[in-house]
């Protein structure tokens, strides 16, 4: 349960909305609400970054936590499937790297600013983004040789 | 030869070398890859490639109904299934507001830190694979971890039936009471694997060749721990006491003394000390568990005929396990409909794998394994 004070200070700051988890803020300010989130309010763990679908949006999800309360607060940023791109919040923390590699590879959610967006999961030749709702789970995806030279990876 | 001119060595300066280890190396641990960039000896860069084992579960979740989910996701995390399953039904309880009865409660807790002791026990025998020919060739004590872990696989399989994916966790309870014969296992087992703890220190750490490999080797900062968001024992290890069953505690914790073994150093032998702490601390949990466990029912909703039938009313929620690799989260969206929304996995190796490009550049290749065992990473929970 993320602490009153915190949902508070971001309501105020941020035009957030309460969520169950933390606070739902525009999409334009949910870096800035980070930034907040660690400088000022002491949450500098990186919890996940996810993402999930809705019927007309995609909620991008950071969670991040105050170690020493030991308080999880989630920031949820609703943007429109098209175009689905969002500030990268990987300058920020660390961690949201890989969470947010993954969100590309698995919803194709472009995230601006991201030092090195590449599929993590998946084959860099991989065709779609398996965890949207209009990617049927039984798409044919056979044996392909990779395109790429041995030895990449970078 | 008297009077031979002193052979000349010659060091030729090759740059920077690309070295691709794994994606089949040994001491992976599985299918990761890791591509090095090599300065002689000196890595100075890395960058891990991961995705080889991955089978699309989370895709897979959204098609099955909540009841079905718990024996799919225990495959994840494939040394310590029952961690798994048991994050996941503490979800589906908090979101649905289930309660579960204190039997099955101090089960689960038990079961839980006794899976915490076979998966810490496959970590040290694997890194005594990694360390190779510093103990005794590596085999040795491979071979005495995997004994005492087949006590516990054992005792597993005199309780459920089945030696590893047990399937022990339902939504609301446990699927398999603890008899007093079984309990008699459970006894000899904490006691026996207590006994060889001793033996397991006298092959690591008062082995000078263990420390001298392990000390100071893949220092993992305080602030890079946090930015990052390592979990579990590496992030114990740099300091930082936090853990689930403390911070958000479930089942059986609130009513169980324990304690949180952490150091300072962030350091291989410092993630080894902390492993080999929670082991004993995990015994000791067991052996309360034993002592004090509650009689009662051990499942409190009807026998379930149809999983697509029952309902989780529609919310949002994240609730996280502290599994043998660290916080094992599901942030779970239900739509109040038979299947998940949104399930998605926290998974604790990811997040431990992800320091890796920060830790590796500056070490000999030599320490990139040492460094890799003690972030003790499954790769199947990475890929998920």
């Amino acid at each position: 349960m993320p602490s009153d004070s915190t949902v508070l200070a971001l309501v105020t700051r941020f035009a957030a909305q309460p969520h169950p988890l933390g606070v739902r803020v525009a999409s334009d300010r949910l870096v800035d609400a980070l930034v907040t989130l660690r400088d000022v309010l002491g949450y500098r763990y990186y919890v996940l970054g996810t993402a999930c679908e809705r019927a007309e949006t995609f909620d991008v999800v950071h969670a991040v936590r105050d170690v020493d309360t030991g308080d999880t607060v989630c920031v949820v940023a609703e943007i429109p499937k098209d175009p689905a791109e969002i500030a990268s919040a990987a300058r920020v923390y660390t961690g949201a790297d890989w969470y947010e590699r993954e969100v590309w590879d698995l919803f194709g959610i472009r995230f601006l600013g991201h030092p090195d967006l590449r599929r993590i999961l998946l084959p860099d030749d991989y065709e779609g983004h398996p965890l949207r709702k209009g990617f049927a789970i039984d798409t044919p995806w056979g044996y392909r040789p990779s395109t790429r030279p041995a030895g990449g990876g970078s | 030869m008297n009077g031979a001119e002193p052979v000349e060595v010659v060091e030729r300066e090759f740059g920077e070398l690309a070295l691709n280890m794994g994606p089949q190396h040994p001491s992976t641990h599985g299918v990761l890859r890791i591509v090095l960039h090599l300065h002689g000896e000196t890595v100075v860069r890395a960058v891990p490639v991961i995705g080889y084992l991955h089978r699309g579960v989370e895709k897979l979740c959204e098609t099955l109904a909540y009841d079905q989910l718990a024996p799919v996701l225990e495959r994840d995390d494939y040394l310590a299934p029952t961690a798994n399953s048991l994050a996941y039904v503490l979800a589906i309880e908090h979101l649905g507001g289930i309660e579960v009865p204190r039997r099955a409660a101090w089960l689960r807790t038990l079961v839980a830190e006794i899976q915490r002791v076979a998966s810490h026990l496959v970590w040290l025998g694997t890194l005594g694979l990694d360390l190779g020919g510093a103990l005794g060739g590596g085999t040795t004590l491979y071979m005495y971890c995997f004994r005492e872990r087949e006590k516990i696989l054992d005792f597993l399989e005199a309780l459920t039936g089945t030696r590893f994916h047990t399937n022990f966790n339902l939504i609301g309870g446990a699927r398999y009471d603890l008899d007093a014969g079984t309990a008699r296992v459970a006894g000899e087992l904490i006691d026996s694997i207590g006994r060889a703890i001793d033996e397991l220190h006298a092959m690591t750490s008062a082995s000078a060749v263990f420390v001298g490999r392990t000390r100071g080797v893949g220092v993992i900062p305080r602030d890079l721990a946090l930015a990052v968001g390592v979990t579990g024992p590496v992030l114990r290890a740099s300091g930082i006491a936090q853990d689930v069953r403390r911070a958000a505690p479930y089942d059986a914790y609130p009513e169980l003394p324990f304690e949180i073994p952490t150091r300072t150093t962030g350091d291989a032998l410092a993630r080894f000390d902390v492993r080999m702490d929670e082991i004993v601390q995990s015994l000791a949990i067991a052996r309360r568990v034993l002592d004090g466990l509650p009689e009662g029912p051990i499942f409190s909703r009807k026998p379930i005929k149809n999983p697509k039938a029952a309902r989780i009313p529609a919310g949002e929620t994240y609730v996280a396990a502290e599994s043998p690799r660290g916080e094992l989260g599901y942030y779970v969206v239900s739509d109040g409909k038979a299947l998940p929304q949104r399930l998605k996995i926290r998974a604790p190796s990811f997040a431990n794998l992800q320091v890796l490009p920060h830790i590796l550049p500056g070490l000999l290749l030599a320490d990139v394994v040492a460094t890799l065992g003690s972030l003790d990473p499954v790769l199947g929970d990475v890929d998920r």
